[in-house]
């Protein structure tokens, strides 16, 4: 009798390892890590915006409108909730990108305006907060990195063959990635604004 | 249907990355400290880098790399840096004390990647100072040795103001792992080894003695191999009776990274740091 409560001990342990299981739940743990460090890196970038608008409008307060729309966006992605739960909800993780997205276009906006401000270019606390925010950016960038490839190995686990029968059992949906087009968009920004700032005098066309 | 089509989305980007691995700058292997790949440094300049972030080393424990490259294109420095970061994993494992200049020559750009262990003692800021204020004007000037001597000069000097763990060799702090893990081990065959034997019998008292000392192995060691070794070796003993005295053979060792050469200690990094230019600002 104990002999058989041994062995059905041990198919059970192996059991759980060989249909993917304990990979499903080290995929999931390892994509909650990388999406809170993405969580992370954006709320870095959103407390350092009131810092850099006052220094802005310290140098340009006629770029009113501007400095507006970065408040504005800045609060919008404050309003979402950024629970580590937001990758289990699709649409709320489109919501959320979206504020970020609108976040990102508008500070590049700035950074391009600040390029006709000779004085702000050269102020030290203005370089600081620059350096700041492509550093955030940079680290934003890798952790996003991070999350793709974490998300993309659990969804490719949970759906390969003797693993998908497993995953139906516990009902573990494939979790949401960021999409191509947001990709760029988010990519496309910051690279503009820094590397051409010649290319660029007149303000983007705000509406 | 839409799972599919995201599927197929999924498969598409891959498929590209890998069709973009291909024009990608291949991360050199990590060898020395200090690596030139465009020939501008003489030996003796490579031998004393060389000679003094080793010293820095072994006096607070931190690694400081530096890479030198035609180009990164058609990556940014950014991009590149991260998976230079990722390959040699530069700065010891827990306390992800690496840095890594990179240099991108023909590019005129450079980089200072900093390991999350280092971001508070090197932060962005100064990170982007120590790039525009002492590298980038002797770059400027051409004066490629200069520019980086006085670079790691300046880092080694920031990251001396941080508190850090000791330098310590890898190998005894594995060794000390091992030995906590024997000692479990040791418990677990006699006492337990003991009881199951009394419960169950000779042959399956061991065998579950066994597969005890394998599970602890594994969960403490998180090595497979070990774990099995383990188990094997304390099935075997529970066998023979006893289970007092010492273990037949040897039970331990052999990882490290190879004796002589430098290699990283696996330090994590997560995009820290600061990017600059010279000659156009």
């Amino acid at each position: 009798m104990r002999r058989i409560w041994v062995m059905v001990l041990a198919a059970i342990t192996l059991g759980l390892s060989g249909c993917g299981y304990n990979e499903m739940q080290r995929g999931d743990e390892q994509i909650k890590g990388s999406w809170s460090e993405v969580l992370n890196q954006y709320q870095r970038r959103a407390d350092l915006v009131p810092n850099l608008v006052n220094t802005v409008k310290g140098f340009a307060a006629q770029e009113q409108q501007i400095l507006i729309q970065v408040t504005e966006a800045r609060s919008r992605v404050g309003s979402i909730q950024a629970t580590p739960e937001l990758i289990n909800d699709p649409a709320a993780f489109a919501k959320f990108q979206q504020a970020q997205a609108g976040l990102s276009s508008a500070l590049s906006r700035l950074l391009v305006v600040s390029e006709n401000y000779p004085q702000l270019k050269s102020d030290a606390n203005f370089r600081d907060l620059q350096a700041q925010l492509e550093g955030t950016e940079n680290r934003i960038a890798v952790a996003r990195n991070r999350y793709i490839k974490s998300v993309q190995e659990y969804n490719t686990l949970i759906r390969t063959f003797p693993n998908n029968l497993t995953a139906m059992m516990f009902s573990y949906q494939v979790k949401p990635n960021f999409s191509v087009e947001d990709e760029k968009a988010i990519a496309k920004p910051p690279t503009v604004s820094f590397d051409k700032p010649a290319s660029a005098p007149t303000p983007a066309p705000a509406k | 249907m839409l799972a599919l089509i995201r599927l197929f989305g999924i498969l598409a980007l891959m498929f590209a990355s890998a069709a973009g691995a291909a024009d990608e700058v291949a991360v050199p292997p990590l060898k020395a400290r200090v690596t030139d790949l465009t020939g501008t440094l003489n030996g003796g300049e490579l031998a004393s880098l060389e000679a003094e972030l080793r010293t820095f080393e072994q006096s607070k424990g931190s690694q400081i790399a530096v890479l030198m490259l035609p180009s990164t294109q058609p990556e940014t420095i950014e991009q590149y840096s991260i998976r230079v970061a990722e390959r040699w994993k530069i700065g010891r494992a827990k306390a992800d004390d690496g840095v890594i200049l990179i240099i991108a020559k023909n590019d005129q750009r450079l980089r200072i990647e900093v390991g999350y262990g280092l971001e508070g003692a090197i932060p962005d800021v100064v990170a982007k100072r120590v790039i525009r204020e002492v590298i980038a004007p002797h770059l400027l000037a051409n004066d490629f040795y200069g520019g980086i001597r006085e670079g790691t000069q300046t880092l080694m000097k920031l990251i001396g103001g941080e508190k850090l763990p000791p330098p310590t060799r890898a190998q005894t702090s594995t060794v000390g792992d091992y030995q906590s893990l024997f000692v479990i081990l040791l418990v677990v065959v006699v006492v337990a080894g003991g009881v199951l034997k009394a419960i169950l019998g000779r042959l399956f008292g061991s065998a579950a003695t066994g597969v005890a000392a394998g599970f602890i192995a594994w969960a403490l060691a998180g090595a497979i191999g070990a774990a099995a070794v383990a188990g094997v070796v304390a099935f075997l003993m529970a066998l023979m009776g006893g289970g007092r005295g010492y273990y037949p053979g040897g039970f331990g060792g052999g990882f490290g990274s190879g004796g002589g050469g430098f290699g990283g200690g696996g330090g994590g990094f997560g995009g820290g740091g600061a990017s600059g230019s010279w000659g156009n600002n």
